[in-house]
């Protein structure tokens, strides 16, 4: 359970944390490392050198602006919890990250580390996909933006190139009134999602669905879009032959893993009766707290 | 490498190698073997121990990581010849039993406390649910935790 041995580097400057993950092929970049540490002890990774992030500048700040939200890659889970500001600004996000795993994890965890990681059972990667975020990566050659949705390609992968770093976040911004619900299912408190669901949309003055957002992670590959649940959505009313027909929708939808912790018929069943938790709660409280 | 920084108040200076585990120094270049070591994975939380007032798992940092910082373990919670009053409401409430998890049971419950005296009991379990104990069932650590509120509502520091 011990790290095999590495170098270890904690560079001032994103410049010169890129020129040591571009000289250095094998190595591996570290922020909280609540992830990576783990991966480390079990020696799953060896890297040559762990570039550190924690001494860069810039990357801790949320930013909320007109056009939406800006989280550096340093913002902690507990800097996520503590920022009042969100409980309006982004309810869902604050919802979802306070199921990211233990206290004293939050204390160290990332939002750059945690979309790196890649885990499709992970409450970040959920969230910037249904939301249609944008993750910004810097490298040699300068910075590129990438949709949420086209970063994340498995288990633990991702288009990120080993000489890049993930340096933001940025999220939409979510207007007053938006109707929202997060619901995952794990065996016991701060675990990985066996199954969660993320779901949001705004209404018409007739309670007519208008741009139905429905995410799922865990019972997954890697968190994605349920685009047909999202379809059958959009544009009706919320009843229960809908929420019945779009539960079953969205258990076909998934494609999830079958392992010793749930098979995935079991998943399946938990994501229709999160489906279905998470439209009756969005319903039923609107934008006050339901996570 | 070398690394400087403040252990139970002390300043310190450590040479180690980059891989080794905040948890590992302690006690093995330390020897504060008060923080325990269960899984070393980040899963069971005996590690923990408060790094600029906040609770983390020191498996699950780097000795490296920690230059700068400042560390409390659970040796320093109280000096040698008095219980904190969060200790004392552990041996009251027999939150313990063989007592392996112990110190990250004290060092997440003063982390907490510190920073939320009025933590009600279902805070008080979500922050200890990851610390594991297989003696108690839990039941009276929760109980210890929440008299010792009293004590961290008096004073910032007990």
């Amino acid at each position: 359970m011990k790290p095999a041995p590495f170098d270890y580097q904690a560079p001032g400057t994103l410049r010169e944390a890129i020129d040591l993950l571009a000289s250095n092929p094998e190595a591996c970049v570290i922020a909280g490392g609540q992830s990576l540490m783990p991966v480390l002890a079990f020696r799953l990774a060896t890297p040559s050198l762990l570039v550190d992030l924690r001494r860069l500048p810039g990357l801790g700040n949320i930013d909320l602006r007109d056009d939406g939200f800006r989280l550096g890659a340093l913002v902690r889970w507990r800097d996520i919890e503590d920022d009042q500001r969100l409980a309006s600004a982004h309810p869902l996000l604050r919802a979802a990250i306070a199921h990211v795993a233990h206290y004293q994890i939050r204390n160290r965890g990332t939002v750059g580390g945690s979309l790196a990681h890649a885990d499709p059972a992970a409450e970040l990667p959920g969230v910037a996909v249904t939301c249609e975020g944008e993750i910004i990566l810097f490298g040699p050659t300068g910075s590129r933006t990438v949709r949420a949705g086209d970063f994340f390609t498995g288990p633990l992968s991702t288009i990120r190139q080993p000489d890049e770093i993930v340096t933001e976040l940025r999220l939409p911004k979510w207007p007053g009134g938006r109707r929202w619900a997060f619901r995952k299912y794990a065996r016991r408190e701060g675990d990985f999602a066996l199954a969660g669901i993320l779901l949001f949309y705004d209404e018409d003055r007739e309670g007519v669905l208008i741009n139905p957002h429905v995410g799922v992670i865990g019972a997954c590959r890697l968190a994605h879009r349920l685009t047909g649940v999202e379809t059958l959505l959009d544009g009706r009313a919320i009843d229960d032959g809908l929420i019945r027909r779009v539960a079953a929708m969205a258990a076909e939808e998934v494609d999830p893993p079958d392992d010793l912790h749930a098979d995935a018929a079991y998943r399946r069943g938990l994501v229709a009766t999160l489906v279905e938790r998470s439209l009756r709660a969005a319903a039923q409280q609107g934008s006050a707290a339901c996570g | 490498m070398r690394v400087s920084f403040r252990i139970n108040g002390d300043p310190v200076a450590v040479e180690v190698e980059p891989r080794l585990h905040l948890a590992d120094c302690l006690r093995d270049v330390l020897s504060l073997t008060g923080t325990h070591l269960g899984c070393e994975h980040g899963a069971c939380g005996a590690c923990t121990v408060i790094v600029d007032g906040t609770a983390v798992r020191a498996c699950l940092m780097l000795t490296v990581q920690a230059e700068g910082t400042s560390v409390v373990t659970v040796e320093g919670l109280s000096s040698d010849d008095a219980l904190s009053p969060l200790q004392t409401a552990f041996r009251k409430h027999h939150a313990l039993q063989c007592g392996f998890c112990t110190p990250g049971m004290l060092t997440t419950a003063h982390a907490l406390l510190t920073e939320e005296p009025d933590a009600d009991a279902d805070r008080i379990r979500s922050a200890l649910s990851g610390n594991l104990c297989r003696c108690t069932g839990y039941i009276p650590i929760v109980e210890a935790v929440l008299e010792a509120r009293a004590a961290y509502r008096k004073a910032d520091k007990p």
